[in-house]
């Protein structure tokens, strides 16, 4: 359990996903990709272990990732094969209202 | 948190594919060039103890890699307007040492020996970071950091630094930008100058959605729509002069269509859009999408746009009042609010015309050495006037400074001008308060013929006269060859007031 903070990049333990926290909630929380704690992206870890089956679908770079709450937001940085969760509740992808281009 | 996030994705996602050239050399970078240049030219500026990297030059590659190399270093980015005078840049250069210096070779012996000023040419910068040796420690993440301080216009004063960090450049990025939205074939021509904030937007969110940039150094129609051309420009940002140029030498060409079928998104902001030119500039691009954007410096960037759709449906419509909707700003980003207030703080009926506040993580509202001017609320007061429709579309009525106080009456000379616009003989018109002892302030306007025409200045009085109370008929009319506009399509209301002031008295 942490506190996150908006700005900070984390990084998955069991695959090549890495986000940065867009929004974050007033309260600690864990991360988890791929069902496995993640680690501040500056740490020297190479994945190794196992994507859990029910944390599978995968995180996609650009894409941003909400709680049900919508009180976390991340974006995903490096796509990977391990899907997020906060406290164990998957996050759900968000979705972006296409806009026109103004610049 | 951090704007090197958004090329370090776009250099990992598509690394061979073009992401600048330079229009007018034909040089140009990759996704994977500009990564590998901006960590070299980062370690350099780490090296140099500089605070803060000063880039005084044209559009060129070293634009976009001054930008994220400065961001990978840590320290501010500061574009500087190279229009303005020796001494103006070296008064603006003094504010912002220890300074690393990348500029033009022939001013390279004069800013170089400005004090705390390491100077470097924009093509040595450039050729130095070929050499990929470097390994520059990670950039930040702290949101918190400053990405950029941009000097505003200083109409009113001494300029003033605008402070941008990266949570709110990264802010509307992520807002308003799908990422790799992109597709090999999108290009888009980049005419505003380094050192506006529509010329910074430009950069991040081209590089977020994947886009290849062509740069234009130095704005003309004819280069403009050469290099739309040539390089099967796909999209583009103009200012409303610009596009109002682009029109004349299209229609000099006696073309019916502009002969650009590749342009599929055409936006605009950055002052008043007359309805004559967008009419105009709608005819002669049948397929374009036009969007206009609203934004400031204080706000990296857009706040409001009026999409395509509204474009089209406007311009079809036959009541007085849905066609209006062409000459709005749209409607507020997600994430951004907008409200009018008036000089009171109350906020105004919808239609009434007040100050535009706004608030969102994209809204930075703070300046250097003087703080954020944003309220408690985080609202931030634009000093633009304008008005808000029923359905939330945003009209624009110039600066709140540019009320004309008469008689102890409140007018706004964009009310004025929308009526004398509308006289068959007018193409351009500024209304402004001139000193006046028996009203305080008179209305004054200076006004540009159509080609060809000519105006009756007691016969416009008398059309204004017939349209609007007698109060706002200007009692001073005056025909110019042009108006007074800057490089960036801002009309410079001050001058036509003291020219019109002279004129009065």
């Amino acid at each position: 359990m942490a506190a996150l903070k908006m700005g900070a990049r984390l990084k998955s333990t069991v695959c090549e996903g890495e986000i940065m926290v867009v929004i974050a909630p007033d309260a600690e929380l864990e991360m988890t990709c791929g069902g496995a704690a993640m680690v501040d992206a500056g740490e020297a870890v190479t994945p190794s272990g196992e994507v859990h089956p029910d944390h599978a679908v995968g995180v996609a770079m650009g894409k941003r990732y909400i709680d049900e709450a919508e009180t976390l937001e991340v974006l995903c940085v490096k796509s990977g094969d391990g899907s997020l969760a906060a406290n164990g509740a998957l996050l759900l992808q968000k979705d972006t209202k296409k806009l026109p281009k103004t610049d | 948190m951090n704007v090197m996030m958004l090329l370090e994705m776009a250099s990992a996602a598509f690394p061979e594919r073009p992401a600048f050239t330079d229009g007018s050399t034909g040089a140009s970078f990759t996704y994977q060039q500009l990564f590998d240049a901006a960590r070299q030219r980062a370690d350099s500026i780490r090296n140099s103890g500089a605070e803060r990297l000063v880039k005084l030059d044209v559009s060129n590659l070293g634009t976009p890699l001054s930008l994220f190399a400065s961001a990978w270093a840590g320290v501010p980015y500061v574009p500087l307007n190279y229009r303005l005078t020796d001494g103006e840049i070296q008064a603006l250069l003094a504010r912002v040492t220890p300074a690393y210096l990348v500029t033009e070779d022939s001013r390279l012996s004069a800013l170089g020996a400005v004090a705390d000023v390491q100077a470097v040419s924009t093509g040595s910068f450039l050729d130095d970071a070929q050499h990929t040796n470097a390994t520059a420690e990670p950039w930040a993440m702290d949101p918190e950091e400053i990405a950029v301080l941009l000097f505003t216009s200083g109409t009113t004063g001494e300029p003033k630094a605008a402070v941008l960090r990266h949570k709110h450049l990264v802010s509307y990025i992520l807002g308003s930008v799908e990422f790799a939205g992109a597709t090999e074939e999108d290009v888009a021509l980049v005419c505003v100058p380094p050192y506006h904030i529509a010329g910074i937007a430009a950069i991040m969110s081209s590089v977020y959605s994947g886009r290849h940039v062509v740069q234009l150094p130095n704005f003309s129609a004819e280069a403009w729509i050469d290099l739309a051309r040539k390089h099967k420009v796909s999209t583009a940002f103009v200012v409303p002069t610009m596009l109002a140029r682009i029109v004349e030498s299209l229609e000099a060409e006696g073309a019916e269509d502009a002969g650009l079928p590749h342009l599929a998104s055409l936006s605009y902001g950055g002052g008043k859009m007359p309805l004559s030119v967008i009419e105009k500039a709608m005819t002669l691009f049948p397929n374009t999408d036009f969007s206009n954007a609203y934004g400031l410096t204080e706000t990296s960037s857009t706040i409001c746009v009026l999409g395509p759709e509204e474009h089209r449906t406007a311009a079809a419509a036959t009541s007085e009042q849905e066609r209006r909707r062409l000459v709005s700003v749209g409607q507020p980003l997600p994430g951004v609010e907008i409200e009018i207030r008036d000089e009171d703080g109350q906020q105004v009926p919808a239609g009434e015309r007040g100050e535009i506040y706004v608030r969102g993580e994209q809204v930075s509202g703070e300046y250097e050495g003087r703080g954020s001017v944003t309220d408690s609320e985080g609202w931030f007061p634009t000093r633009d006037a304008g008005s808000m429709d029923a359905d939330g579309y945003l009209f624009l009525e110039g600066r709140a400074d540019d009320v004309i106080v008469r008689g102890g009456e409140n007018l706004s000379p964009g009310e004025i001008e929308d009526v004398m616009l509308t006289h068959p003989a007018v193409v351009d018109v500024a209304v402004v308060g001139v000193p006046s002892e028996q009203w305080g302030e008179a209305v004054a306007a200076a006004v540009v013929a159509k080609a060809g025409t000519t105006i009756d200045t007691a016969e416009l009085q008398d059309y204004v006269k017939e349209r609007l109370r007698s109060s706002r008929v200007p009692e001073l009319v005056q025909v110019w060859s042009e108006l007074p506009y800057n490089e960036t399509g801002k009309l410079l209301r001050r001058v036509v007031r003291t020219d019109l002031a002279a004129a009065q008295s």
